[in-house]
């Protein structure tokens, strides 16, 4: 896909996130967001997937260790056509497949299922570690949160990773620098983020996680390194695409109310115009 | 009757059981903590170094990381002490395997009391209650070494998440019986009578032999039931018992909150109310002593539990 395209797509993915959020009334826009470039890159481009066989051994696999970002996961998987788009209204409702955390007994397509911060990133070095066991070429990716990386296993799956020189393994951090209780600089900083991954026998890349060009030659980067697993630090920005919610912490597990959704459909309605 | 069986610690056991169950599944690997050395993995990972992954002083990220394995089609065995694998890592264990419901199975060694001179930061007399909580999990306290291995064997075969506790005091062998049959879920009357009943797991089962011997000379009949399977319960049996004998005597080196004695009771109540006497560590914290010492100290051993039964049944 040519970077327009992949611009339009993310677009289409930014006012699924916002549309799914608004129905269930509940749910994280903010993280989805800043990560929606990303995940549409990963989903479209990158990965080695079949949404018709979502159960190949052979598969890349994605583990959202930010689970909360499930609406940005569900709405790039519908986008990619694991499932109907009109099932996302249906996030977080009783009986949908879309939980409010990805789970995997669910949704055929969720590699692993998460919720529980830090967890993912170790489970993702469980899948890279088979690859190497089995000889097998699968690659594994996963998406943290900046304010997830304050949780210790992360670091103990670092260590491991570093250790086990998972070079199949590409840890991707959204650092929007903002969590819950504010900029993440301000409540526990994990600064720098970049020097810690290094610390830890990475091979790290900062990109601006906005910029499709940058997760292209980062990711491509990654797959060329031997040796050592890759960390892509990707700056980014909270609530990206919709005016008010960018850079601001209280979208972090917000619904906009009608009002609100009316207007950041606008924004992103203007957004896809003008690509 | 037990000095002049031979005695194997069931952590020795579970060792031997993965190494030999490890030719048999290639897709079988195992993760331990820096322990393997006393979880006995180290026979695994002297036959199948390549499938033995240390992953350091990290519970937590072991156990996820197994979790992630499992995804992957591999049976990953995780090992570490009882304390760290139900306690430290729980969390891991609910929402990384469980939930999922994920193909991992769970060797909590050094449990209970008997760990001994450790003391109480090690004697995890909780995983029984911290394990069955979770949904879909299998629980299982293997007698002796026979059990242990069948234990074992069982958990590779069952299709989901299995917590198996492995001690590391040596006892004697009880199921050394030319039809003994291992079932995930069903326990075995090891000895029986008609006064009371006497429910037991792991190295409990053996006090309770010993006692029902006492008893017997003292012309009580006791029922001796051995309960491997903490989780699912076998309900049935014991109601079975109970039925029989009126009276119940749960004993666990565990304590006697949300392990086997509330597991019986909550089985009793719904198919056969009677009255029931736990015996366990009661509501306490260990500490720091030979094996026999302790479980003498807290009642635990043939004597404390003839006794208690005694006393009860009066």
């Amino acid at each position: 896909m040519t970077n327009k395209e992949l611009q339009k797509t993310a677009n289409e993915v930014r006012k699924s996130i916002v549309t799914a959020v608004h129905a269930a009334g509940a749910g994280h826009p903010g993280g989805s967001l800043s990560s929606a470039d990303i995940m549409t890159y990963l989903y479209f481009e990158e990965m080695n997937i079949d949404p018709k066989n979502p159960t190949d051994p052979d598969r890349d696999r994605f583990v959202l260790s930010k689970g909360h970002c499930a609406p940005g996961l569900y709405s790039v998987m519908a986008e990619r056509g694991y499932f109907p788009k009109e099932e996302l209204t249906t996030l977080r409702k009783l009986g949908s497949r879309l939980q409010g955390h990805p789970s995997m007994q669910y949704l055929p397509g969720i590699d692993m299922s998460s919720g529980s911060l830090g967890q993912g990133i170790s489970a993702a070095c469980g899948m890279a570690l088979s690859a190497k066991l089995d000889n097998k070429d699968f690659r594994v990716y996963t998406l943290l949160g900046d304010g997830e990386i304050e949780e210790g296993q992360v670091w103990e799956a670092a260590m491991f990773a570093g250790f086990r020189k998972l070079d199949n393994l590409v840890v991707i951090v959204d650092n929007n620098n903002l969590q819950i209780d504010g900029p993440i600089d301000t409540v526990c900083s994990p600064y720098p983020i970049d020097k810690k991954f290094e610390a830890f026998n990475f091979h790290v890349i900062n990109i601006d996680a906005h910029n499709f060009d940058e997760i292209k030659s980062a990711l491509d980067e990654a797959r060329n390194t031997k040796g050592m697993p890759t960390a892509i630090i990707a700056h980014s920005v909270k609530g990206k695409g919709v005016s008010f919610m960018e850079n601001n912490a209280g979208w972090h597990g917000k619904a906009p109310n009608d009002d609100e959704y009316a207007k950041a459909m606008e924004d992103l309605e203007r957004i896809g115009a003008a690509l | 009757m037990s000095e002049e069986k031979k005695k194997i610690a069931t952590r020795d056991s579970y060792g031997a059981a993965l190494a030999e169950l490890g030719a048999e599944y290639p897709n079988l690997v195992v993760l331990d903590a820096d322990l393997a050395e006393s979880t006995r993995t180290s026979v695994f990972k002297k036959a199948f170094p390549e499938r033995h992954i240390d992953c350091g002083i990290a519970e937590g990220n072991m156990m996820s990381i197994a979790a992630g394995l499992a995804t992957t089609g591999k049976i990953p065995f995780v090992s570490t002490f009882a304390m760290f694998a139900a306690g430290r890592a729980f969390e891991q264990v609910r929402n990384s395997v469980a939930y999922p419901h994920l193909n991992v199975k769970i060797g909590g060694t050094h449990a209970g009391i008997t760990v001994g001179e450790d003391g109480a930061s090690h004697q995890c007399n909780e995983d029984f209650a911290l394990m069955s909580v979770i949904p879909g999990m299998v629980v299982m306290c293997p007698a002796d070494d026979i059990e242990a291995k069948a234990c074992v064997r069982a958990a590779v075969e069952h299709d989901g998440p299995v917590y198996i506790r492995f001690g590391r005091a040596a006892c004697p062998i009880i199921n050394d019986t030319p039809d003994y049959k291992f079932e995930i879920g069903k326990g075995t009357v090891v000895r029986e009578g008609s006064d009371v009943t006497i429910v037991a797991t792991g190295i409990c089962v053996g006090s309770a032999i010993e006692a029902a011997e006492k008893l017997a000379a003292d012309g009580i009949s006791a029922e001796v039931i051995n309960i491997c399977t903490i989780k699912p319960i076998d309900g049935e049996l014991i109601a079975k018992s109970a039925a029989k004998t009126g009276k119940v005597v749960t004993v666990e080196e565990h304590s006697v909150v949300g392990g086997l004695g509330s597991a019986v009771c909550n089985a009793l109540a719904e198919l056969c109310p009677t009255p029931v006497k736990k015996l366990g560590m009661q509501d306490v914290f260990g500490e720091s002593g030979t094996a026999n010492q302790l479980v003498h100290k807290y009642g635990l051993d043939g004597e404390g539990v003839y006794t208690s039964v005694k006393e009860f049944i009066k």
